[in-house]
């Protein structure tokens, strides 16, 4: 019963997706004579791409010809001498200017500029806006999504944990799914990387970090057009908060390792030419490693995004009976991938930080720890 | 690069790291502290119930191998006392017969005196007996014979006769 319940859900899912899509795309050729279908469908899927300050599922231009969006608008909060709180419906998706307590602010590109009273956008010769920006704390739609993730794991999580209590140790539904993952991640990435002794503390995060790119990521692939992990912001503080704890948890070894780094293998004034070098790239990794982690989610979850879009654009690039089911195809075999890749992000992700992490923690007693691996396994 | 910088929203960057560090707060403490206590007390149960199963099949051993020990025990005894019992009987019976052949030996000795005496008793009766009969035939032969002269003569002359002869 459940399994042709699912089927169900995901065909919808897929049909609901190409169905927003065309709605979109379609009928935007119609409103916008002057713009080919590539260039509509490229600026849709850069559009989708970015964050966005209402929450539209999905929009159409109806009889009279008017843009309708379905969705609601989310709050603005601006910090531009003083708070100022007001509902993004007064953008009406950027076509009108806001005007608060005497201000004007104009929805450009999916980004705040104050304005003058006419809306009047100045340019450089890159064609860059130059207005003021105010400072944003907006909550957007990604802002959205990140509280719903919080608020699905903490129902999740907490109720595992009910279960626990109430069940004797045994977890029931679904945390019958969970359990397992939970353990995967203690006994297959925070163990054998961090160390037998250490790795407890770090769990709490590793487990947080994995479920929230996991969960987010998924989010991703839903038809409601949300790219959250693909966002610089948010694996930029990701891979923030994995620098913090890697460096602030540091151990004496660690450090002593990223500024003497060949030990007393050699005398110091051997030391002293290689150190010239060594030390700046030693220096240098710290930040590397981070950075790599947060290129890496970001750009593999907006390449995935930009693929499946592409390929279910071409569709009605295509509009004939061999390319359309063709790209369709594709699409459906790239989503499947993608829910891979959704998984394979969040491991790769939640493996670093535990890599990092116990380079972190890393204690010079390597045979103490082989005998608790030994005694482990 | 510069599209980068130019997608980067400080808002959401507060927003998230905000949002993150109040999530990991609160899973720390409602879901992932009581999740891996849990399985650590679950996991520890079950290596302790093994413990205690291994210990249980050592002390099932060691009974068993007690137990072994008291039936050959048991055993060794029994065969010690049917040994004991064997022997006893043997020479219960070996004394018993020794008893009964001195006895009988005795016994016989003593028929075998009793016969002889009897015998000797016997002999001498029948001895006895026989010189009273051979007295009487003999004093009957003889008063037979001496019983008319004529015949008293002979024998005085053949008695005569043989005293010359000597």
């Amino acid at each position: 019963m459940r399994k042709p319940f699912l089927l169900k859900v995901l065909l919808a899912a897929v049909l609901l997706l190409s169905n927003s899509a065309f709605a979109n795309v379609k009928e935007d050729t119609s409103d916008g004579p002057k713009k080919d279908l590539k260039t509509e469908i490229k600026e849709y899927i850069s559009h989708h791409l970015q964050d966005s300050h209402d929450f539209s599922l999905f929009s159409y231009t109806n009889d009279a010809g008017e843009h309708v969006y379905v969705g609601s608008p989310l709050p603005v909060i601006l910090w531009d001498n003083g708070l100022k709180v007001f509902s993004s419906s007064k953008f009406h998706h950027g076509e009108t200017l806001a005007e608060v307590d005497g201000n004007y602010y104009k929805l450009y590109h999916s980004k705040i500029y104050k304005t003058d009273a006419e809306g009047t956008i100045n340019y450089d010769e890159d064609h860059h806006a130059t207005n003021v920006k105010p400072l944003d704390f907006s909550i957007t739609k990604n802002v959205v999504m990140i509280i719903v993730t919080g608020l699905l794991m903490l129902w999740l999580f907490t109720s595992l944990a009910k279960s626990y209590a109430k069940n004797n140790g045994v977890p029931t539904g679904m945390g019958r799914f969970f359990e397992p993952i939970v353990l995967y991640i203690r006994d297959d990435i925070a163990r054998p990387n961090i160390g037998e002794k250490r790795y407890r503390k770090y769990m709490p995060f590793l487990l947080t970090i994995f479920f929230f790119i996991w969960f987010l990521n998924m989010f991703g692939l839903t038809p409601l057009g949300i790219n959250v992990t693909g966002n610089i912001a948010i694996t930029f503080s990701l891979a923030i908060m994995t620098f913090f704890i890697t460096n602030l948890t540091g151990t004496k070894d660690y450090w002593m390792h990223q500024f003497n780094p060949l030990g007393d293998s050699m005398p110091w004034y051997a030391k002293i030419p290689l150190y010239i070098i060594l030390i700046p790239i030693e220096i240098l990794g710290l930040f590397i490693k981070p950075f790599s982690l947060l290129i890496r989610l970001y750009a593999n979850m907006q390449a995935g995004h930009i693929v499946l879009m592409s390929l279910i654009g071409l569709m009605f690039i295509f509009k004939s009976w061999l390319g359309s089911p063709l790209s369709f195809a594709l699409a459906f075999a790239i989503s499947l991938i993608e829910i891979l890749v959704a998984l394979l992000q969040a491991y790769i992700f939640t493996m670093l930080s535990a890599l990092y992490f116990g380079f972190a923690s890393e204690e010079h007693d390597h045979e103490h720890e082989e005998d608790a691996e030994l005694a482990h396994s | 690069m510069e599209k980068l910088l130019n997608e980067f929203s400080i808002g959401l960057f507060f927003w998230q790291t905000l949002l993150f560090a109040l999530l990991l707060l609160l899973l720390w403490k409602f879901a992932w502290k009581p999740i891996l206590n849990a399985v650590n007390d679950r996991e520890d149960g079950i290596k302790d119930a093994l413990a205690a199963a291994e210990n249980a099949k050592k002390e099932m051993q060691n009974v068993t191998a007690d137990s072994e020990k008291l039936l050959k025990e048991a055993r060794a005894e029994r065969e010690a006392m049917l040994k004991e019992a064997r022997e006893i009987k043997d020479k219960m019976i070996a004394e018993s017969k020794n008893q009964a052949k001195v006895e009988g030996d005795k016994m016989i000795r003593q028929a075998q005196a009793t016969i002889e005496s009897e015998k000797k008793a016997a002999v001498a009766d029948i001895k006895n007996q026989v010189a009273e009969l051979s007295v009487d035939i003999a004093e009957k032969v003889i008063k037979e014979q001496l019983s008319n002269k004529d015949k008293q003569l002979k024998l005085v002359d053949d008695m005569l006769g043989d005293i010359k002869l000597n």
